[in-house]
């Protein structure tokens, strides 16, 4: 079976959940190994990635230094050279990496896959286009594939036989980069699940008007993240982070609740795949209620707080 | 300071579109300049306007149709038009359209040479947003992607990225390759009086002989992804809405926790 590397997502040095759903897809298509890049993995997190069949875990430990995508992609290239497919998350950095690595190896590329699967000795993806109103299976005809997979497409499931999880360190030659971080800001992590990896999300728009005060205790009810409109991190009302949509975060949760937002065209290419859709505006013609599984015509100040004490309700009975 | 803004054709979001034989089908009259390469547009003018002097160049690949898109830069004030359009072009993966407008850059840089290449985000119908890393590698100019903010100083571009985990700020020398988020600025809208004068500018219009490219190293067959099936998602069934008449919330959450949801 050929070698299927998966790049690793580490937040604060603990692996992220993306990571496992991406180790257990790799499974499908031939052995995991880890790439881990960055400080060295605590052992108990390089086991982690044996449970869901990591093979390896092969460390690039160039700290902070593979910040840049150039960078990043370099070293990549270097720890996977006898892998037939690399899948990392897709987001917009590991789009950039995706994109190096597939210019310095000849590999075909695809990301925001919803899935992979081997077809005649081909890697074949699946993807939602057009705001999420298409889906389109895209072939790899490279020998070498590359597939940003996106959080919350696969369920991680730990392999029957855990793999070796052998920690194997690659030796680090990052090359120059033509762009220097002059500054860095972290930005505080986020509370609870985050948003792209949510397997609920609860958002709030414009109907808020800026209170978000019922959108949070819907989502803390329900386990889930609290997502928002772009008009909603444009007022200030909440920050970017937030942002669920085409410019945004795309999230793909078993249940997505809309509370007065819209469903305008950049929103719904963010949320559209989502598993169930439920919706709450006031308005009988919101283009939202066109994709919900269910929908309430009404004040999301009356339904919502009727909807949580429901819940309670039936939970406490 | 001497900019070329990248703009990109795309069906209209809204509009009802097909896929044939792996590609997308539209029709002359629903598609438009691609929206975020609006605020690429708007952040070249900036800086245009700010040094007091500079030319901006719109570029676009595509077919007979892309040819609104630099229309549509024109309008909104850039100075020259570009069009490359050859029909072997047509099914390029994103490689291959870097490669293709690598060389329209060069062959303008080889006029006089250009400061910026600055692009949008992503393009709205595709998403990829893997364009400006394959244009930089391709030109093996800096990266400065993502930027919410771009300033110039002299020789030196530096973007600030806002990222999950952190927001950065990058520097690179000209010449670099930028692409601009829709936070970086507000796109202005076309004024009368330069949507009248866009009528009569030329676009300029090159096929890849032109660029020096041969045909078979860019479009189909040299394309490393195929798409093999596309179709429409299936609308869903067993949609509900109630309207609240004072039990909409109760409603709400049994439809939750009837599908094991709450
Ligand atoms: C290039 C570009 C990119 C964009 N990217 C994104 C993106 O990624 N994500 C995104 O979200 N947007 C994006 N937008 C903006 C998008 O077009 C919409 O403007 C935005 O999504 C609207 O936000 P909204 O639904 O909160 O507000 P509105 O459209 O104003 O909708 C508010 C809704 O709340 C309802 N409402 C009001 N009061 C109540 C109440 N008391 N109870 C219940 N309902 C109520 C109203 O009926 C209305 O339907 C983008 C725009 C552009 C141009």
């Amino acid at each position: 079976m050929s070698t299927v590397a998966v790049l690793v997502e580490a937040r604060e040095g603990v692996v992220t959940q993306p990571t496992f759903e991406a180790l257990t897809l790799a499974r499908t298509l031939g052995t995991p190994v880890a790439v881990w890049i960055g400080e060295e993995p605590a052992a108990a997190e390089a086991a982690s990635l044996g449970v869901y069949g990591a093979e390896e875990v092969r460390v690039v430990a160039v700290g902070d230094e593979a910040r840049l995508p150039a960078k990043a992609a370099a070293a990549l290239a270097d720890a996977t050279g006898d892998a037939a497919v690399v899948l990392m998350i897709s987001n917009f950095v590991n789009k950039e990496v995706a994109t190096r690595l597939a210019l310095a190896t000849g590999a075909g590329v695809v990301v925001d896959a919803a899935g992979a699967e081997l077809v005649d000795g081909h890697v074949e993806t699946m993807q939602t286009v057009f705001a999420a109103t298409w889906n389109v299976r895209t072939r790899i005809a490279t020998d070498k594939a590359i597939v940003g997979i996106r959080p919350n497409t696969t369920q991680a499931v730990p392999a029957e036989t855990p793999g070796a999880a052998i920690v194997v360190g690659v030796a680090e030659n990052l090359p120059e980069a033509r762009e220097t971080v002059v500054a860095l800001e972290p930005v505080p992590a986020p509370e609870g699940v985050p948003l792209a990896e949510a397997p609920v999300v609860v958002s709030g728009g414009r109907g808020t008007n800026g209170d978000y005060t019922l959108v949070r205790e819907l989502a803390e009810l329900l386990g889930g993240a609290v997502g928002a409109s772009r008009d909603a991190t444009d007022e200030g009302w909440i920050s970017h982070e937030h942002m669920v949509g085409q410019t945004g975060t795309t999230v793909t949760p078993a249940l997505y609740v809309a509370c007065g937002i819209s469903g305008a065209v950049h929103h719904r290419g963010g949320m559209q795949a989502s598993g169930t859709i439920v919706a709450v505006n006031i308005d009988p013609d919101a283009p939202i209620f066109e994709i919900a599984d269910f929908g309430v015509v009404g004040d999301l100040g009356d339904v919502i707080p009727q909807a949580i004490a429901r819940i309670k309700e039936v939970r406490g009975a | 300071m001497r900019i070329l803004v990248t703009v990109k054709f795309v069906p209209d979001l809204q509009s009802q579109r097909s896929f044939t034989e792996g590609a997308v089908t539209r029709t002359g009259d629903d598609g438009t300049m691609n929206e975020l390469d609006e605020n690429a547009v708007e952040a070249a003018l900036q800086l245009k306007e700010a040094a007091g002097e500079g030319e901006v160049y719109a570029l676009t690949v595509g077919g007979d149709d892309a040819v609104a898109a630099v229309r549509k830069a024109l309008q909104l004030g850039v100075d020259h038009a570009v069009h490359v359009s050859d029909a072997a072009v047509a099914g390029s993966d994103v490689f291959g359209t870097a490669k293709v407008i690598a060389a329209a850059v060069e062959k303008i840089n080889d006029e006089a040479p250009l400061d910026l290449v600055i692009t949008g985000m992503a393009a709205l119908d595709g998403l990829t947003s893997m364009l400006p890393t394959a244009l930089a590698a391709e030109l093996d100019w800096a990266q400065l992607t993502l930027a919410s903010g771009l300033t110039v100083d002299g020789s030196t571009a530096t973007i600030v990225r806002h990222l999950p985990d952190a927001h950065e700020t990058v520097s690179a020398s000209l010449p670099a390759v930028v692409s601009v988020t829709d936070e970086a600025n507000k796109p202005r809208y076309p004024n009368f009086k330069l949507i009248m004068a866009a009528r009569s500018k030329p676009v300029t219009t090159w096929t890849l002989a032109d660029l020096g490219i041969a045909p078979e190293s860019v479009g189909a067959g040299a394309a490393r992804t195929v798409v093999v099936d596309a179709s429409p998602r299936p609308p869903k069934e067993d949609r509900t809405v109630v309207t609240d008449t004072g039990e909409g919330g109760v409603a709400l959450a049994d439809f939750l926790i009837e599908r094991g949801l709450a």
